[in-house]
């Protein structure tokens, strides 16, 4: 990329700025016409200067030049003579001119600054573009340098300025340049002596102001390194935040981002200081001139050398210059201070060894297989500090090979297994895939015939789904599909690609390769899902994810009248008298004794912090509809009996003790102020109670639930009462809540609800032996007889995975990035150290599964495999076993083989 | 509905918790569980872990030990019967399984909550070793003279 930013734009935009300058050239003409039209109105019509006689006219609209006399004798050429009109009708056309005027200049300069706006934003979107596409082919080392939130901050931030610059970076410096020069030679023509002057202060202007700023521009650079440097913090914060709890030193961090602000105010402040003294000497001198001129001039008026009609037009001339002398400074200063910008940003953009474009570019026609193999010959990897991690490995991988790397960590397997993945660059010697420089092959061939599963995994936000598929999606196979295909609109979008420099691949057509997932249907894609996650044993996770879910009823209405079938299918089967005592379904006309008070108020799922569990006694809402069904007193009563018991039972407990868990009610620390406010509740009422007593006892009966606390405190009289509150709280529901809650209906999908609570709609009974499991499967039961296993495994895969993936378990993402490469069907899978988070007994069965595929069995293609294996034990499946040894390849043979000989093989195994 | 008070009735009836004040065995009641059994139902199995003991509130239970020829019932308990307290006292696997002769309602004890009640309360450890104390000697005494009886038929 150029390093100069003038350059830059200049490459993309020389046309378009050419264009725009000459738009504000024609746009003078109209401009200088309207300028004169209010003299002429009031002279002409107004003042009646013309239309001295009865009956006179003047021309409107003559058209006529002035013509040196030996073209013509009268001096002028006449082409129109114009409309003669008089003095009415003339005030009423110049006045009409004047509109006409008034629009055109101001559709011109509409037409201008969109069309600069356009051009700096579209210049915008080329720089960022050009920024990320240099991301997607930075050599993988250096991303060790980068920090994320840097990059980030650099491609939204730091180049944001660049935008407004760029639509004026040609036209501002000529219009203020001709401006000022214009006002220059006049000053100049009227009078020398004062032009000299004028000309001198404006230089000294020109001389001084960029020195000063030199200074301001360090600074400037500086305010940047630092802000950039603090984005670079508060990411590595938020990425390392348990670090920071569990080593307590968030004092620490408080104190670096404090010092770091600090420091970035210091640098503002100074820049503010002088910035503001440069603007204070910039009006000093420009306000010099006037003085030189009242002085200089006066004298020589005085003495008769100038008369005093030119000191007055110079002194009017001067007027004009410096406006333009000060926005050509600042100009200038904006100038230098986005280059900056930009020489800072490009800087970090310019690494060595970044990948060709070509080989990143979407191929044509089919990607071939591999059908030869990986040739290793004397790899050798040194790292940055110059420790080296691999030595001199040299081996063949022949495609449909079973083979397992072993040895202990760091003995330069993983970095093996990185080198031909394409991750870490040999520092010598070479490996080859089809007998060609890995680093030379095209990335569609190495990306998608190959598949690396290594330990640390990244996923995006995504659904379950995308990120299962995340590895399909290497180039829109289709069109995007037809209702979201709207002509006009792709058009414009490939034609502003274009003008941007951009890709004009379409996120919204179909990316995912069917050829490989073998289907097109999404359904079949599902059932490859399926088999795939069999593989990895996460099917059951996904199924416990889907019931889990949500299913939206808007979008979905189908799938949700499938669950409500299969919750009225699950109340058929409760019917049972062994079943019905398991769970207590929720029905609108009757208290819910397994579900707490509170829940039993709202009777609904709130979808959102206004009805959230602790927030309700203070919300006024709920307090009003409890008012109004005359409950104050008996929850304040409730409240105080849940308090006088809890406090008797955990009086003489000590504050740390672990039954404290099980008070829901309270914490110990809240035990004394019970007992305090108890005594006080004594002799009173809720009307008497001080407000914060009363939210202290009301506080308590929504958390209560008879079986589990067994208190006594419920009788018919007071469930009547909460369901009639309960009836209350629905009907008198303001409107500026109904969507905080979603309400139970036996004959209605619940949106806010999981997929589970909906199905059941109701609670498993406290207290009944293995009841939650019963329950279970009497879902699953309904679930297999209505046939919608499919259905929420589905939800399942609809499950977004979270910032980063982190809503999954470790375990579960690790399965996950292992069936996202054998999703791609590989011809050779390369794995590294990427079930650690397994169980032993699981990741033989997993690798048992995979290996079972990689044979070809049931009916999957055979591919070849190089497993950095977490346990060399695991080691005797495969066909073949690498053992690295210190950097080095130490042995290279069967394990049956191996195993024949004391080697490192032989200790590794013997010793795990 | 069964309510703390008269789970608190239900355990002093239990010789162990006899001389434990009411208000240490409310809290016990309240860290306790009530669980429900159907009939032929498992409590828990011969050799599983122990993690909890019972006390039986309604209804009656076998106690059924494996041997070689299968199962066998050995007792039945009933009302206020405590059981697998051995497994929740030392870390031995449970010693039979006991399976609900009828509906069965009982009172989970989790191993935890009750060492942590014997742990704070020093006067609930001493009844709980004075219990376990007389019901070693009655073993012992049953023990001596099942000894008795044996040498006599040696003899």
């Amino acid at each position: 990329m150029d390093t100069s930013l003038f350059k830059y734009i200049w490459r993309y935009t020389k046309a378009q700025q050419i264009w725009i300058l000459t738009i504000i050239l024609i746009s003078m003409v109209p401009y200088f016409l309207a300028l004169d039209l209010p003299k002429r109105i009031v002279n002409g019509p107004i003042q009646g200067q013309g239309f001295e006689g009865e009956g006179a006219t003047q021309p409107f609209l003559p058209v006529a030049f002035d013509v040196p006399s030996w073209i013509s004798s009268s001096g002028t050429i006449t082409l129109f003579e114009g409309f003669h009109l008089g003095q009415l009708p003339y005030l009423v056309c110049l006045c009409a001119t004047f509109l006409a005027f008034v629009c055109i200049n101001g559709l011109f300069k509409y037409y201008i600054n969109t069309f600069k706006g356009r051009l700096g934003e579209r210049m915008l979107r080329r720089l960022r573009y050009q920024l990320l596409d240099r991301i997607l082919r930075f050599p993988s080392s250096y991303f060790r340098r980068i920090k994320a939130p840097e990059a980030a901050t650099m491609i939204k931030d730091e180049v944001e300025p660049l935008g407004g610059f760029i639509g004026d970076m040609l036209v501002q410096p000529v219009f203020l340049g001709g401006q000022a020069i214009t006002a220059m030679v006049f000053i100049m023509v009227q009078d020398v002596w004062l032009g000299t002057i004028a000309g001198s202060i404006v230089l000294a202007q020109a001389f001084l102001i960029p020195r000063l700023r030199r200074q301001l521009l360090v600074l400037g650079k500086r305010r940047q390194l630092t802000a950039r440097a603090l984005a670079g913090r508060v990411g590595e914060i938020v990425d390392g935040i348990n670090n920071v709890h569990t080593n307590d030193t968030s004092n620490w961090e408080r104190a670096d981002l404090a010092s770091r602000l600090g420091t970035i105010f210091a640098i503002r402040y100074e820049l503010f200081q002088r910035k503001f003294f440069i603007k204070f000497l910039n009006n000093f001198l420009a306000q010099l001139t006037p003085f030189m001129f009242y002085l200089v001039g006066g004298y020589l008026a005085i003495t008769g050398n100038l008369d005093i009609g030119q000191l007055v037009a110079v002194i009017a001339a001067y007027k004009d210059l410096p406006g333009p002398v000060s926005e050509l400074i600042a100009y200038d200063q904006q100038r230098l201070d986005v280059q900056i910008k930009y020489s800072q940003v490009i800087e970090q953009f310019q690494p060595e060894n970044m990948m060709e474009p070509e080989l990143q570019a979407p191929p044509v026609g089919p990607v071939p297989a591999i059908t030869q193999g990986y040739a290793a010959s004397r790899v050798g990897v040194v790292d940055d500090a110059g420790t080296k991690l691999l030595e001199s490995a040299t081996f063949k991988l022949a495609p449909g090979e079973q083979v397992a790397a072993v040895g202990t960590v760091n003995s330069g397997a993983e970095t093996m297994a990185d080198v031909l993945a394409r991750l870490t660059a040999p520092t010598s010697g070479s490996v080859n895939l089809e007998g060609e420089n890995l680093e030379d092959l095209h990335e569609s061939f190495t990306g998608r015939r190959t598949a690396y599963v290594g330990p640390d995994i990244y996923l995006p936000q995504t659904s379950f789904r995308d990120a299962l598929f995340y590895g399909l999606k290497h180039q829109p196979v289709r069109e995007r599909p037809a209702e979201l295909s709207d002509p006009k609109e792709r058009a414009w979008e490939v034609a502003e690609a274009a003008l941007a420099g951009n890709t004009d691949l379409d996120i919204k057509a179909e990316w995912l390769d069917f050829e490989t997932l073998g289907t097109e249907d999404p359904n079949a894609a599902d059932e490859v899902a399926r088999q795939i996650l069999d593989v990895v044993d996460l099917r059951q996770d996904v199924f416990d994810l889907g019931l889990r879910g949500q299913v939206d009823p808007e979008k979905d209405p189908e799938l949700a009248e499938k669950f409500l079938e299969a919750r009225k299918a699950l109340r058929q089967r409760l019917e049972d008298p062994a079943l019905s005592k398991l769970v207590e379904l929720f029905e609108p006309k009757s208290y819910s004794l397994q579900a707490s008070v509170g829940e039993n108020l709202l009777f609904g799922t709130a979808s959102g912090p206004t009805f959230e569990r602790d927030k309700l006694v203070g919300n006024a809402y709920m307090r009003s509809v409890l008012n109004g069904c005359g409950l104050d007193q008996a929850f304040f009563d409730m409240g105080t009996k849940i308090a006088a018991t809890a406090t008797e039972l955990f009086k003489d407990l000590p504050p740390e003790h672990p039954f404290f868990e099980r008070l829901s009610f309270m914490t110990s620390e809240e035990i004394p102020e019970y007992e305090a406010a108890l005594a006080r509740a004594a002799s009173q009422t809720v009307e008497d109670a001080a407000p914060s007593d009363q939210e202290m006892f009301m506080r308590l009966p929504f958390d209560y639930v008879e079986p589990q606390h067994r208190f006594g405190l419920l009788d018919d009289e007071m469930k009547n009462k909460l369901l009639e509150a309960r009836t209350a709280f629905r009907e008198g529901l303001p409107g500026e809540h109904s969507e905080a809650i979603a309400f139970y209906d036996p004959e209605v999908y619940n949106p806010a609800a999981s997929l589970q609570d909906n199905i059941l709609l109701g609670r498993v009974t406290y207290g009944v032996a293995e009841g939650a499991e019963k329950v279970r499967q009497v879902i699953h039961e309904v679930l297999d007889e209505l046939e919608l296993r499919d259905e929420v495994f589905q939800v399942g895969l609809n499950f977004n995975v979270g910032n980063g993936g982190k809503r999954l378990n470790v375990s579960q993402r690790q399965k996950l990035s292992l069936a996202r490469a054998l999703i791609k069907k590989p011809d050779i899978l390369i794995v590294n150290r990427a079930l650690t988070a397994l169980d032993s007994r699981t990741q033989k069965k997993i690798i048992e599964r995979v290996l079972e595929r990689s044979n070809g069995q049931n009916g999957s293609d055979p591919f070849g495999i190089f497993w950095v294996l977490q346990a060399p034990r695991f080691a005797e499946e495969f066909q073949r076993v690498l053992v690295f040894d210190k950097g080095a390849l130490a042995e290279d043979d069967t394990p049956a083989n191996l195993l024949k000989q004391d080697g490192h093989y032989k200790a590794l195994v013997s010793s795990a | 509905m069964s309510s703390l008070s008269e789970e608190v009735d239900m355990l002093r009836r239990v010789p162990l918790f006899a001389q434990i004040e009411p208000s240490k065995l409310k809290l016990l009641a309240f860290t306790s569980e009530r669980l429900a059994f159907d009939e032929n139902q498992d409590v828990f199995r011969q050799g599983d872990e122990g993690d909890a003991a019972y006390v039986i509130m309604q209804g009656s239970a076998d106690v059924v030990v494996n041997t070689p020829k299968g199962e066998t019932v050995v007792a039945v308990l009933s009302d206020n019967a405590f059981i697998g307290e051995i497994a929740i006292l030392c870390d031995v696997p449970r010693t039979a399984t006991i399976r609900a002769k009828s509906d069965l309602q009982t009172l989970k004890i989790k191993k935890e909550d009750f060492l942590g009640l014997v742990k704070e309360f020093p006067d609930m450890a001493i009844e709980v070793m004075r219990e376990l104390a007389a019901r070693l000697g009655k073993t012992t005494a049953e023990l001596s003279q099942v000894r008795q009886q044996l040498s006599a038929k040696g003899s």
